[in-house]
């Protein structure tokens, strides 16, 4: 309806009784209201959320910039300017950068496993067989899971004694393994409970992928003769991947992010091997105090996902295969 | 012999669709064990559960009655439930009320703003914690819902998200509109909301999923058990329970689960099509 205005509009001046000289007075005051009005909607439509980030996203950025260049007291409150001092005492200090390298591994293990396995599930699922909506279905299931209920069901099979990860083992004859107290187990346990979390979102986001790429290209690979595995890594993988590329940096942030799991499965042990970045600002600010430092690792943090976004947006702005 | 090399394919073929469906079935296993285990400990008395069995000639759902008679488990899904629709309902109408400013109106610095909103999405929230529990504190907000709703109110990565979507409107809507004399509301009520419905849904969706996944901030900022929302209560009660005592655990959790699981299959349909529709564009 709206569409077949502007038409109408134009031939009613010529039939009407003031004809031409209307549109030309209108025109300039109505835009000049327009534009009036524009300002006005602009603060109304735009205020609430620009006042919401300010207060919300903003001012705390600044906030934990400034306090990480201080010394702080138990209220949180700075007291000495210390310059870059923190930031320096950190990057020296043997625990942070532990908790760096543990949380590399964990990241990197976590992405580049969730893109194997969802690619594997996707390419699985995107075959014309009789029933493979049902396993479609199954293979987004943990999207409904929340890190509460994860971390539970998994807490119960790495369970050392009731587990049935040591039942299985045990059954072959071997000795069970302390999942959450041994440091390099306990990477492993929440590395997999963490997979298997991100897998039903990235298996959706893939399967969209494979559908989307053209089947001509197949058809015509099929004529030349190109072998199915040929075919994957020639057209299916240079096709996707940008949403390759886009499963890696959401699924890398996500992970840089993680807390629930840390918190619920190893509160950071054994001996602080799965004590990640985001858990132990938790632990600086909140149960030891230490708000500077808590600061600092904060900004570090953001910093380091700052980057991996920026390079989303210059990858995603071009837009290129890769 | 032409006979047997049309044999010998048609094996193959079936070989392989076997082989095919083994794979599927094998992966569906790996991804669904972790539930039907829980599920199924839910219903074994906490006896057999401690002693490691996997089987119980006593099933019962017992442990379901003493979830939801010892545990406040209905309360904390009631309020995550409360606190989910309020963040999904306003997050979606602040959103896309910043989107529109952003598509459809001029004004001075719009650009600029624009670029503002658009650099806060690199900054992670759990960066921002310790500010923000000072700022909620000084507010009078602790341990009360409007504190696990206000901060999350609106968000530059949903702003971003519909102001794409309301990029491709086409602008002889919103002129034809200007002619017919529809302000900035009515287009905004009647034609832009109603364009972008698939995106207004699936960002709906990801805010729900969002809030309701919440566990940092809840935890700092949530005390009292009435108030507490789901993932920390589960949390509380993990934390309350003696290590081996997983029966009314397991239960608390396939009670959380079952329903999300359900509005999952059901929703699943709209929620691949917008995810397909903003994956394309």
């Amino acid at each position: 309806m709206l569409e077949s205005l502007p038409s109408t509009k134009k031939t009613q001046p010529t039939s009407s009784h003031e004809p031409q000289a209307q549109p030309q007075v209108k025109s300039p005051v109505a835009s000049f209201e327009l534009r009036k009005n524009d300002k006005y909607y602009a603060w109304l439509f735009l205020g609430p959320s620009l006042l919401l980030l300010s207060i919300f996203v903003f001012y705390p950025m600044l906030r934990t910039l400034y306090l990480s260049l201080f010394l702080t007291d138990n209220f949180g409150e700075p007291t000495v300017f210390v310059g870059l001092q923190n930031y320096l005492h950190l990057l020296k200090s043997a625990p942070y950068l532990a908790s760096l390298k543990a949380t590399t591994t964990y990241v990197v293990g976590v992405a580049s496993l969730t893109i194997v396995f969802g690619l594997l599930l996707a390419a699985m699922a995107n075959q014309k067989l009789r029933g493979i909506e049902f396993f479609r279905t199954i293979f987004t299931a943990t999207m409904g899971v929340s890190v509460s209920v994860s971390a539970i069901f998994w807490l119960f099979m790495f369970n050392p004694t009731i587990g049935v990860l040591n039942q299985v083992i045990m059954f072959f004859g071997h000795q069970p393994i302390a999942w959450l107290t041994t440091p390099g187990w306990a990477m492993v346990a929440v590395i997999v409970t963490s997979v298997w979390m991100h897998l039903g979102f990235t298996f959706l986001l893939f399967f969209g992928a494979l559908q989307s790429v053209p089947k001509s290209l197949y058809d015509a690979a099929d004529v030349a003769g190109a072998s199915s595995r040929y075919q994957f890594w020639h057209i299916t993988l240079p096709m996707i991947s940008p949403t390759m590329f886009f499963v890696a940096v959401i699924t890398l942030i996500s992970a840089f992010k993680s807390f629930g799991l840390i918190d619920l499965m190893t509160a950071g042990g054994p001996t602080n091997a799965t004590n990640l970045l985001v858990y132990r600002i938790y632990k600086d600010a909140f149960m030891n105090g230490n708000y500077a430092q808590a600061s600092t690792e904060s900004i570090i943090l953001a910093i380091i996902i700052a980057l991996i976004t920026l390079i989303q947006f210059k990858l995603l702005a071009k837009r290129v295969n890769y | 012999m032409e006979n047997a090399t049309m044999n010998r394919a048609m094996f193959k073929r079936r070989l392989g669709k076997t082989a095919k469906y083994t794979m599927l079935l094998i992966l569906a296993l790996i991804i669904i064990f972790p539930f039907v285990l829980g599920l199924w400990t839910s219903f074994l008395p906490s006896m057999d559960i401690a002693k490691g069995a996997l089987w119980s000639s006593h099933l019962s759902l017992n442990n379901y009655v003493a979830a939801f008679t010892q545990t406040k488990i209905l309360q904390y899904l009631l309020n995550s439930l409360i606190i989910s629709t309020l963040v999904m309902f306003a997050h979606v109408f602040f959103c896309s009320l910043g989107a529109y400013a952003f598509v459809f109106l001029k004004f001075k610095y719009r650009d600029q703003l624009f670029y503002a909103v658009l650099a806060t999405m690199m900054l992670p929230f759990e960066a921002e914690v310790i500010p923000n529990f000072v700022t909620v504190k000084c507010l009078g907000l602790l341990n009360h819902y409007s504190v696990m709703v206000i901060p999350f109110l609106t968000s530059a990565f949903g702003i971003f998200m519909l102001r794409q979507a309301f990029l491709q409107i086409p602008r002889d809507l919103k002129e034809a509109a200007d002619v017919d004399g529809l302000n900035h509301w009515q287009f905004y009520w009647r034609v832009t909301l109603p364009y972008a419905k698939i995106s207004l849904f699936t960002l709906a969706a990801y805010s729900f999923l969002g809030s309701w996944n919440q566990y940092l901030w809840p935890m700092l900022t949530t005390f009292s058990d009435h108030l507490r929302p789901v993932q920390d209560g589960l949390r509380q009660l993990q934390s309350e329970e003696t290590f081996n005592d997983w029966d009314m655990i397991q239960a608390s959790a396939a009670i959380v689960v079952i329903p999300t699981l359900i509005v999952l299959f059901i929703g699943q349909h709209y929620f691949k099509s917008g995810l397909n529709e903003g994956a394309v564009k």
